[in-house]
């Protein structure tokens, strides 16, 4: 084990961090404070902003399921079999158990 | 009463970090292999505390693109988080401005649905009980990402050892959740759909804005139940 990356090389990186964090931190008060500023909410953006959960999760899971390779994309669909009865964790489980199962077989 | 709701919160917080963790080191153990320190590692899960950016930013910054550039996709990829902190506003509407200032700062993907889960619920979402929650997520990371970037190049290949699934399934698993609400088919369809084509078409990491947008469009588009929303 080694040390010699162990402190700060660039400045230039450290810049680019602290720049990263300040846009993340404006993503984060960003929706909070436009919500202040209305003094209610239309209840077509009250449907819309129910909606953005499920929304911005699903873009995160499709791609995986399409582009991900056929032993991904059964894992995904068994953890979804799971899904349906139990929580995340028994979900997470199986998913990795058949992707195991599917790599170490040599069936993918 | 307050410690009770403290680790109410931070209890919600334990399957969260099992199944961040991997990504925590998985960030550390990347991060040192594109040209970071380890304190610019942990510097980056201290500040940025969001994992999809830390990658595509290390990732970027591994092949040596504009620093502009790397703002701007870190940007883009947690441009979610203005959604998610519009949508839970009601729910932190009590807190002081600085006890905001604080719980938006932890404000992630796990943080948003269970806060909403909690407020759906009718349950008082409390400061203490976000804090425990959020702190019982943020800590974890902060070690995870320092266990990843001392012992990385013990973790190898995360396919050979099934990491790469984890993370879909998470939010598979999360997207579930959520399937009581209204107009819950037609927008996870129709987010997956379009996110789908936006990755062939535009590419990572614009296929999330891209889809997401569309499912929130339609649902503000199909017709509003009379009387109040589901929240």
């Amino acid at each position: 084990m080694s040390f010699d990356h162990f402190l700060p090389q660039d400045l230039r990186l450290i810049g680019i961090i602290i720049l990263a964090a300040i846009a993340t931190y404006l993503t984060r008060v960003g929706g909070a404070i436009m919500m202040a500023r209305m003094e209610r909410i239309p209840p077509r953006m009250e449907a819309a902003l129910n909606a953005v959960p499920a929304a911005v999760l699903s873009t995160l899971v499709a791609p995986a399921l399409f582009y991900g390779g056929a032993d991904v994309t059964i894992a995904i669909f068994a953890a979804f079999l799971v899904g349906l009865r139990f929580s995340a964790l028994p979900m997470l489980f199986a998913g990795w158990a058949v992707v195991m199962v599917l790599r170490y077989t040599g069936l993918f | 009463m307050a410690s009770r709701d403290f680790w109410d919160g931070a209890r919600r917080g334990v399957p969260i970090v099992l199944s961040a963790s991997p990504f925590g080191a998985l960030f550390g153990a990347l991060a040192i292999d594109n040209g970071f320190s380890i304190v610019d590692a942990m510097f980056m899960s201290a500040t940025v505390f969001a994992g999809a950016s830390q990658m595509v930013g290390l990732d970027l910054f591994g092949h040596a693109v504009q620093p502009w550039l790397i703002v701007l996709s870190v940007f883009a990829v947690n441009f979610r988080h203005v959604l998610y902190s519009a949508s839970m506003a009601r729910h932190i509407a009590h807190f002081t401005l600085l006890q905001k200032g604080a719980a938006l700062f932890l404000l992630t993907d796990p943080q948003y649905a269970e806060t909403e889960k909690r407020g759906e619920r009718g349950e008082p979402v409390t400061f203490v009980w976000y804090m425990g929650l959020g702190l019982a997520i943020y800590l974890p990371w902060l070690l995870a990402t320092l266990l990843g970037a001392v012992f990385g190049g013990l973790i190898g290949d995360p396919k050979a050892i099934g990491l790469d699934v984890m993370l879909p399934i998470y939010f598979m698993a999360l997207v579930l959740g959520f399937r009581s609400r209204d107009n819950w088919l037609p927008v996870v369809a129709v987010s997956s759909v379009v996110s789908v084509i936006a990755m062939h078409l535009v590419g990572s990491p614009w296929h999330v804005s891209i889809g997401a947008l569309a499912g929130v469009v339609l649902a503000a588009c199909l017709p509003v139940k009379s009387g109040e929303i589901s929240r």
